[in-house]
């Protein structure tokens, strides 16, 4: 006998003394709990997001179309990046005005080089109000996941009011379960250290939002 | 469960050694202490707690009710993404599956992120005897590693270390691992954080294979999800080119959509957030985004034992947040182990003894290891209550009885050691159904409270060892009730 099927016989006698029928998915768990926490317009979502990623040491930008390869630039060059790591699909004009070497993610793009690249630019695929989350599902403004994860400077453009959010079940709701997703609270940190938050380990150090709008 | 923790002494012991150590006790204080008041604050932002603790206990309770029909959903969803699944009955069998596996990448090293699962089943050692050396890259699991000392809490393994110890661990050994640390380390969090940030990135960077384990498993969907703070579980998830991921069968919940349960409930519960600085979830492989190959060891090793328990069967909800070990007074005084197993705290004392059965004296100790006040049932986000099961582990200790062990249906005896509590209790069984007795003996017991010591002798000495003897009224309740009519007459 395999222990596959060793595993689901233990399995079946396990539960002998359970009455066969019981209620199906649907009717066995009680949905009650709030699809959000307070209503709230686009815009107030917005300003809980802001609020919400600062709390966990994110830098907040905001700006509209027109200045955002401004803005770009000036982070990259307060930053001092040499290099800026660009996924295959960000808008061309986000990096217009950018001074660092644009190095473009490839299949063939070692670790070892990505590590040596200072920043990252991404989009996003949904933001969450709630939590100050920013979720990556790999599309191609947010590039593979360890685009965002090797450099140490990641900065995440998000459009607003479009992907914001106000709760994680709206979130789950956006995002498509065969994409790898990575769902990002702030900069890396840990609670290691008695059980107090310290902001950045392996993770990107500093993460910067610019919420487009 | 792992060999390390064999031979372990009962927990009375173990605790007496861990009570003695001041810095131990004092470590554990400010911890656990910390972290319960911000937890506090973390659920109370949330109004519909009870709602979201309700559904994610009827979640769970509705996949274990028909897991063996979501497990296999669950292959066939892992396999149709790119995964291959693999079934361990026990932890040799999975220890096994997974030393195969990465002998066949040819490769002689892993990168790990911390997982329970794995510290249960003693893989590191299992695949250090097979030539294998498996780095932790969790920082409390690192710290633990280096230090050659053993987990303490399920979320912060290395919780009974202050600070300080921590840098003398790291300046001491992390040079024979790998990159040493930073000259003139301090014992500032941020500069440790940094020396473990510098000393494991060369790891991440050439690591060929990950080992992981998994928060949940979603049987619609194949998703697989790791909740972390660090990034380690990022570099261990995405770096490298074959991915194992070692997960028990409990981890399973039906649906997408149940990952918006727990993972509201989940941060706010173990590191007190409102959500975890990362969370990880993949679905199979995806072309060149990730690991080629992706594993996935479906391990039972007891828990399709604990699930054959009508009153135990609850604790395989637990998501393993650790909001009991903060909240418990025993573990804060007693530290994590005492409990001798990787699972320590409230549900750690009915989690081992169903995974391990009561036979060792450790285990057998273990629904002892509590005072029932109830604090760890109020936290559980899946609201297992584990008063409940302690006392129905005791009396499966003192009485034996059926059970089922390795799958197979087994007649506990009664543990040794319990004679004088199993007489006790025998007579008071009889006491209570002979009335005229119960009052003679009761008048008898009042008159002479004068003489009574102040602790039991013979077999009751251990009982009062750590216990007061309760004081005797002057008169037994109903000579007080039949005298002053129930205190309406109280000067008769």
């Amino acid at each position: 006998m395999s222990s596959r099927e060793r595993i689901l016989g233990r399995v079946r006698r396990a539960l002998a003394d359970v009455p066969p029928d019981g209620a199906p998915y649907e009717e066995a768990v009680p949905r009650d709990y709030l699809r959000e926490h307070g209503e709230r317009t686009p815009a107030e979502a917005v300003e809980l997001l802001a609020e919400n990623l600062a709390d966990y040491r994110a830098v907040v930008h905001r700006t509209g179309a027109a200045d955002l390869p401004h803005l770009v630039a000036r982070l990259l060059a307060a930053r001092g990046s040499r290099e800026v790591l660009v996924p295959p699909g960000l808008p061309a004009g986000w990096l217009s005005a950018a001074g660092p070497v644009r190095v473009d993610d490839r299949a063939e793009s070692t670790v070892e080089r990505l590590d040596r690249v200072d920043s990252v630019v991404t989009g996003c695929a949904v933001a969450i109000a709630e939590t100050g989350t920013l979720v990556l599902d790999g599309s191609p403004d947010q590039g593979r996941r360890r685009i965002s994860l090797v450099p140490d400077h990641h900065i995440c453009v998000v459009r607003v009011p479009e992907q914001v959010v106000s709760s994680v079940p709206q979130a789950l709701d956006r995002l498509d379960p065969a994409r790898p997703s990575t769902w990002i609270s702030g900069p890396s940190a840990t609670s290691d250290i008695e059980l107090d938050r310290v902001e950045g380990v392996h993770g990107p150090r500093t993460l910067e939002v610019i919420l487009l709008g | 469960m792992s060999g390390t923790y064999l031979g372990m002494p009962a927990f009375p012991r173990a605790a007496r050694d861990a009570v003695n150590d001041r810095t131990l006790r004092g470590n554990l204080r400010h911890a656990t202490h910390t972290i319960r008041a911000k937890r506090a604050r973390a659920v109370a932002e949330v109004s519909d707690w009870a709602a979201l603790r309700e559904a994610g206990k009827r979640i769970k309770d509705h996949t274990l009710r028909h897991l063996d029909r979501y497990l296999v959903r669950l292959e066939e969803s892992v396999t149709a993404a790119g995964g291959t699944v693999h079934w361990a009955a026990d932890a040799e069998e999975a220890n096994r599956i997974v030393t195969r596996l990465v002998k066949e990448t040819g490769e002689s090293e892993v990168v790990k992120v911390k997982s329970m699962a794995t510290q249960e089943i003693g893989l590191n050692e299992a695949l250090e005897a097979e030539g294998i050396r498996a780095y932790e890259t969790d920082l409390a699991e690192l710290i633990v590693q280096l230090g050659k000392d053993r987990p303490s809490h399920i979320l912060v393994p290395a919780i009974h270390r202050n600070r300080a110890e921590i840098r003398d661990i790291f300046r001491t050994e992390m040079g024979a691992w790998g990159r040493p640390a930073p000259e003139g380390l301090t014992d500032t969090p941020a500069e440790l954080a940094e020396a473990a940030r510098l000393h494991l990135r060369e790891k991440f960077l050439r690591a060929k294979v990950g080992i992981s384990g998994a928060n949940f498993m979603v049987a619609e969907t194949g998703t697989l999800v790791v909740v972390e703070s660090e990034g380690n579980g990022r570099m261990c998830l995405t770096l490298p080119e074959t991915l194992i991921s070692v997960v028990g069968i409990e981890k399973v919940v039906p649906a997408w959509r149940d990952l918006e349960v727990f993972l509201q409930t989940l941060p706010r519960s173990s590191t007190a957030e409102r959500m975890n600085p990362y969370t990880s979830m993949w679905t199979g492989t995806t072309g060149e985004d990730g690991p080629r190959a992706f594993h996935l060891v479906l391990l039972d090793n007891g828990r399709t034992d604990t699930l054959a328990d009508r009153v135990g069967r609850q604790a395989l909800r637990c998501i393993r947040c650790s909001a009991c070990l903060n909240v418990c007074p025993v573990y804060e005084r007693a530290g994590g182990h005492a409990y001798g197993s990787v699972y320590p705290g409230p549900i750690g004392a009915i989690l081992s003894p169903q995974l391990r059965g009561t036979a060792s004296a450790i285990d057998a100790s273990l629904p002892y290891a509590s005072s029932l006040c109830g604090a760890c049932y109020e936290v559980c986000p899946v609201a297992i209550d584990i008063p409940e099961v302690l006392v129905h582990l005791r009396e499966r200790v003192v009485q034996g009885g059926p059970a089922v062990r390795e799958g197979n249906r087994v007649v506990l005896r009664p543990a040794k050691g319990h004679a004088a509590e199993r007489a006790a209790m025998r007579a008071a069984g009889w006491a209570f159904t002979h009335p005229r007795a119960l009052r003679a003996g009761q008048r008898l017991a009042s008159r002479t409270r004068r003489l009574h010591p102040r602790t039991l002798p013979g077999p009751g000495r251990a009982w009062t060892g750590t216990r007061d003897l309760p004081v005797l009224p002057p008169e037994p309740f109903r000579d007080w009730w039949e005298r002053t009519r129930g205190g309406k007459d109280e000067t008769r």
